[in-house]
């Protein structure tokens, strides 16, 4: 079991800082919003590469804990000013969509 | 634009919401269910019912704005269930069978760039919900009904 508490240290959140910290479960990579809206599990850390508006609504829809956005995608203000009045964590990753799944597994698994 | 109304309906409903969906507006597409589960979790209803309610109504949103021009959502909730009743006036669905086969999507390139497209919402719809009826006719429209149990699991 992992934290977004934690991931904050490995990446940095893109936005409100006071989001109630949620224990991470498990990690769901996946970019096809609808196939992420039927098998995401709650409490994910859900990885992806898509950044806009949508993958706001579909994170507070499964009730995700946070997302990482990997592969140097970057979501608009829109996005940004969503996920804050959702609540849905963001995060923007620098790596890779597996190496940041695999960093996410260990921190979970050790 | 989005409305929502409230009016209790003696006798039979609990809460009665209206929703209307604008065609084309992806940016805004997925309100109307986030509003929706405001109000079930208002309700106290459990999460799991209100995760399923709000994932099978967000994918009959995301298809009236992808593949109709918006429409209009009428959702009853009484004590033994939540009906949606989603309808649009765009061009209906031709082979319903197919529609709802993983991985069957008419969506555009320009829908499938948002994420769009897998070919999974129809199934999700089903999969979350415990009844659910398509009603359609090409050139007339698609309406959509399903129904989630509320009962304590
Ligand atoms: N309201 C609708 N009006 C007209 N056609 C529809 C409607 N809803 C679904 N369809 C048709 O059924 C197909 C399958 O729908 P489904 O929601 O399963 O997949 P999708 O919308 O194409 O992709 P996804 O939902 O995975 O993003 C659509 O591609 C479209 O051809
Ligand atoms: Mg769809």
């Amino acid at each position: 079991m992992t934290t977004t508490k934690e991931l904050r240290e490995l990446y940095s959140a893109l936005n409100r800082a006071d989001l109630p910290d949620r224990n991470i479960s498990s990690v769901y990579c996946g970019d096809l919003l609808s196939h992420v809206m039927g098998s995401a599990p709650e409490g994910a850390a859900w990885v992806t590469v898509m950044s806009n508006v949508n993958v706001i609504a579909v994170a507070s829809l499964t009730d995700v804990a946070c997302v990482v956005i990997a592969e140097g995608g970057a979501p608009d203000d829109d996005a940004i000013a969503k996920a804050d009045e959702h609540g849905v964590l963001i995060f923007k990753g620098s790596g890779r969509v597996f190496e940041t799944a695999l960093e996410i597994y260990e921190r979970i698994h050790v | 634009m989005l409305d929502m109304q409230t009016a209790s309906k003696p006798h039979r409903a609990k809460l009665y919401l209206h929703y209307e969906i604008d065609g084309d507006d992806f940016t805004r597409a997925g309100e109307a269910s986030s509003k929706l589960k405001q109000s079930l979790k208002q309700l106290g209803l459990s999460p799991a019912v209100i995760r399923r309610a709000a994932i099978a109504m967000y994918e009959g949103e995301i298809n009236m704005v992808a593949h109709a021009d918006g429409g209009v959502i009428d959702v009853d909730i009484d004590t033994a269930a939540i009906t949606i009743v989603m309808r649009d006036t765009g061009n209906g669905i031709e082979d319903i069978d197919a529609a709802m086969k993983e991985g069957y999507s008419t969506a555009s390139d320009e829908v499938r760039q948002m994420g769009f497209g897998a070919g999974m919402g129809l199934p999700n719809m089903k999969k979350h919900s415990d009844y659910m009826k398509i009603d359609t006719k090409v050139g007339e429209g698609t309406t959509v009904t399903m129904k989630i149990s509320i009962m304590s699991e």
